[in-house]
């Protein structure tokens, strides 16, 4: 029997919380899943020893004074017909049925190939805090930061507090955009508190613009990295490289259900509705924006989607605010030329199909690689290198099928039984 | 790209058309492929990849018999991407009925030189632990193998370029016939003899030809190094998915080079969208889970669906079209364009060449339809 909201909200980051509270608050029976053992998403995501931080905690207390019915530890993989999505959950399948869908399914890291970065020890930035946060111990261990985005700082920042030596963090973008970045920080007095706050948390590491990663060495795992750094090469021991790219967003339910995608974006209005009526999406999907966007838009769209326009615009002169600080990140965190010539004949560019970047070259598109090397068609289904060969080669991702996320064969061969039980609920109310 | 004369153009960079190119080329034709797409993307990427020898009727038997051994031949020059792997089939019989099957099976591919191997309920189940208990035994075919399409067909075409074939991808072909394929960009190709091998969709290109889709759904687990031996296909197949009107599912499972599963299989006619149809796969997989339980527990990373080319006999359509005199047609190969796609490369260039063929060709050719059609 599928379980039936009037919203329902899938992803349970910032922009779901909020979204979820938002459209709650006018009695809508909600839900929200997650495919995480708790709510928070990547950036609330905490360990079991950390309190909640601020602006978390607040967030967090709302969800509680709200009746939203909270899926962790769930997975939605289809949509079989419109209004209804099939997740994983267990050892269970769950059948959601929804009249309106918020999409807040946040983004994930770029990787993208460099010699070694596949030996053990090189992550991804935020997979590395991830880890350290599930109790990976840290302290002492020499960790260099290196790629490009906001995130790298956070990380450092994170990593040095729980002991970490960090020899240097590495940002690819120029010192001449990072300093136009800077500027425009100083407009928000928020942003600009933050800026001071990781600038303390980092006092006395080096860091070094003009600079990004060239080749990890070592052999059972990491031991050096070779950094590029105002055209000149040298190499840095360490015990981990925590490497990342800046975002992109997780776009594939979104594509999956037929929303518009534009520019590698989820298509939403100034109220975050998206091509398909009823579906809603919020957050990273529709632009990489952090945190302050991510939490308004989700308001939008909770507000929206439970008929509170006029609430819902609103809020729409800050939501503009904080995209004109999305567009500043997208510019100043853009990837930079150079990176497209770090992958050697034989670096790793798929590592569930162990494709090297020589078998790529000789291919004119995605799907002709696909095909015939395989890549992109592991477990991940293309998450990793779907992104760094679209910078890479400059190909364009292909169409989404289901199921978005592997599943157990047993889930998809399960028969859907029985009608939602909102039906039964209008019918009495009749 | 200009306007060019060929000796040989093959519409279709399947497996099919591959193989044709090369078998052109290397006798020093002018030869050109067109595909709207990429080497090896249509039925040759959504397949499954067997090589197998089938006794649906004797002119299929011969067919896959003697690409069967092209293949053999061909297998140590195969770049290793194209992961041939002689797994054997093995027919598996749930019923005293089906073990009927299994000896007829066994008499026949006997009876025709291909060693078989009767295996009682133990030795299936120590050939194959993970199929559930009381089935009643099966048939190993050892000869039979699988490989990876989309690779085989890139390794037929590389060669036909090193023979000087030129492929053309990307473009979409508008019409052929009368010694002409012209391309939907206005680029005209001009040959004696014209190849359709656009498989489910030749007969958008040749009307009159009596080639249907027939639609298939496949599914890919994880990597379970060890999970599965053999090419497993259960004899309730002769009872379902050979049944030409209906939908229908059958339990085949094939284990790739790499540890993944590949599960299937269903037929579809009359399905012509792309998208995965829920009740097939829901059909489909159920079925795989009644011979193989633990394969619920696997973890399914991809589904996807393809088109067959089907004709009416289940037999492909290998020789000159009544129709065009410069048209020639391979197409029509239904699950079986893997296997006899070398062969079919080998009749219709001895057509056209003026050579013996090796075994008897009058099932294959196209003439034979509209002769089918003056009875009905």
């Amino acid at each position: 029997m599928p379980q039936s909201f009037d919203i329902l909200v899938i992803g349970g980051g910032p922009a779901g919380i909020a979204a979820a509270i938002r459209a709650a608050e006018s009695g809508a029976n909600t839900g929200i899943v997650d495919d995480n053992a708790a709510l928070g998403g990547q950036i609330w995501r905490r360990a079991r020893t950390e309190s909640v931080a601020e602006p978390a905690a607040e967030w967090h207390q709302r969800l509680q004074t709200t009746n939203v019915s909270v899926l962790c530890g769930t997975r939605v993989f289809d949509q079989p017909e419109p209004g209804l999505l099939l997740a994983e959950r267990h050892n269970d399948i769950l059948q959601l049925a929804y009249q309106k869908l918020v999409l807040a399914t946040g983004a994930r890291e770029r990787f993208l190939p460099f010699p070694g970065w596949t030996l053990p020890n090189v992550m991804g930035a935020g997979g590395l805090q991830a880890m350290v946060k599930a109790g990976l111990p840290i302290r002492d261990k020499r960790v260099i930061v290196a790629g490009t985005g906001p995130l790298l700082l956070a990380v450092a920042a994170y990593l040095r507090s729980h002991g970490a030596e960090i020899p240097i963090i590495c940002e690819q973008a120029s010192w001449g955009k990072l300093a136009r970045f800077g500027l425009t920080l100083l407009a928000d007095r928020q942003k600009t508190t933050q800026a001071r706050q990781l600038k303390r948390d980092l006092a006395g590491v080096p860091f070094a613009a003009n600079a990004w990663p060239v080749a990890a060495h070592g052999h059972t795992a990491v031991q050096s990295l070779t950094i590029m750094r105002n055209g000149r090469s040298e190499e840095i021991a360490c015990d981990y490289v925590a490497s990342g790219f800046h975002l992109v967003p997780n776009t594939e339910l979104a594509a999956l259900l037929g929303c518009q995608i534009r520019g590698g974006f989820v298509h939403v209005d100034h109220l975050q509705r998206t091509s398909l009526p009823n579906v809603f999406c919020a957050g990273e999907p529709t632009s990489i924006g952090g945190l302050e966007l991510s939490l308004i838009e989700g308001e939008i769209a909770g507000l929206a989607a439970s008929d509170r326009v006029p609430e819902a615009q609103r809020l729409v002169a800050d939501r503009k605010k904080w995209a004109r600080f999305a567009r500043r990140l997208d510019r100043t965190f853009s990837l930079r030329n150079e990176l497209r010539g770090l992958a050697s004949p034989d670096t790793i560019v798929c590592r569930c199909e162990d494709v090297p970047h020589s078998r790529l070259r000789e291919h004119g598109s995605w799907r002709a690689a696909k095909l015939h090397t395989r890549c992109g068609m592991g477990p991940c289904q293309g998450r990793i290198c779907g992104p760094a060969t679209e910078f890479l080669f400059r190909w364009s991702p292909d169409s989404v099928r289901p199921p978005v996320f592997p599943v157990r064969v047993s889930s998809l061969s399960a028969e859907r039984t029985g009608q939602p039980e909102h039906t039964k609920h209008e019918e009495a109310n009749r | 790209m200009a306007n060019a004369t060929y000796d040989v153009v093959i519409v279709g960079a399947g497996i099919v058309g591959a193989a044709c190119a090369n078998e052109f080329a290397r006798r020093d034709m002018r030869v050109a492929v067109v595909d709207r797409e990429v080497v090896g993307s249509g039925a040759t990427g959504a397949g499954m990849g067997h090589i197998v020898v089938m006794d649906d009727s004797e002119a299929q038997f011969a067919l896959t018999r003697y690409s069967q051994k092209l293949w053999q031949v061909l297998r140590n020059e195969l770049s290793a991407d194209v992961e041939y792997d002689q797994c054997g089939t093995i027919w598996v019989a749930a019923d005293e009925e089906e073990m009927g099957e299994v000896t007829r099976k066994h008499d026949f591919y006997g009876d025709r030189g291909v060693a078989t191997e009767i295996l009682d309920a133990k030795r299936l189940k120590q050939s194959e632990p993970n199929l559930r208990d009381g089935l009643q035994g099966g048939l190993f075919v050892p000869e039979d193998a699988v490989l990876y399409p989309p690779c085989a067909a890139r390794f037929l075409m590389h060669r036909a370029e090193q023979h000087g074939a030129k492929v053309i991808l990307g473009a979409s072909v508008s019409t052929l016939g009368q010694r002409r394929v012209l391309l939907s960009d206005g680029l005209q190709l001009t040959a004696d003899i014209i190849v359709n091998a656009a498989g489910a969709w030749s007969a958008e290109l040749t009307p009159g030809i009596d080639v249907k889709k027939r639609k298939g759904h496949l599914v890919i687990t994880d990597r379970y190094p060890g999970f599965l031996r053999h090419q497993l296909v259960e004899l309730g197949y002769l009872k379902s998915a050979h049944s030409v009107a209906t939908d229908s599912v059958a339990f085949n499972v094939q284990p790739r080079r790499t540890g993944q599963i590949l599960i299937g299989s269903s037929r579809q006619f009359g399905a012509e969208h792309k998208e995965a149809d829920q009740a097939m796969i829901v059909r489909m997989l159920q079925r795989a889970q009644e011979y193989m339980p633990c394969v619920g527990q696997l973890s399914a990373i991809r589904m996807w669906t393809g088109f067959r080319a089907a004709t009416p006999d289940k037999l492909p359509l290998i020789g000159p079209w009544p129709g065009d005199k410069s048209v020639f047609l391979a197409t029509g190969h239904e699950g079986l364009g893997i296997t006899t796609s070398l062969a079919t490369a080998r009749i219709l260039v001895d057509q056209i060449t003026g050579t013996k063929p090796e075994i008897p060709i009058e099932p294959y050719l196209p003439s034979r339809a509209s002769k089918e059609h003056a009875h009905v």
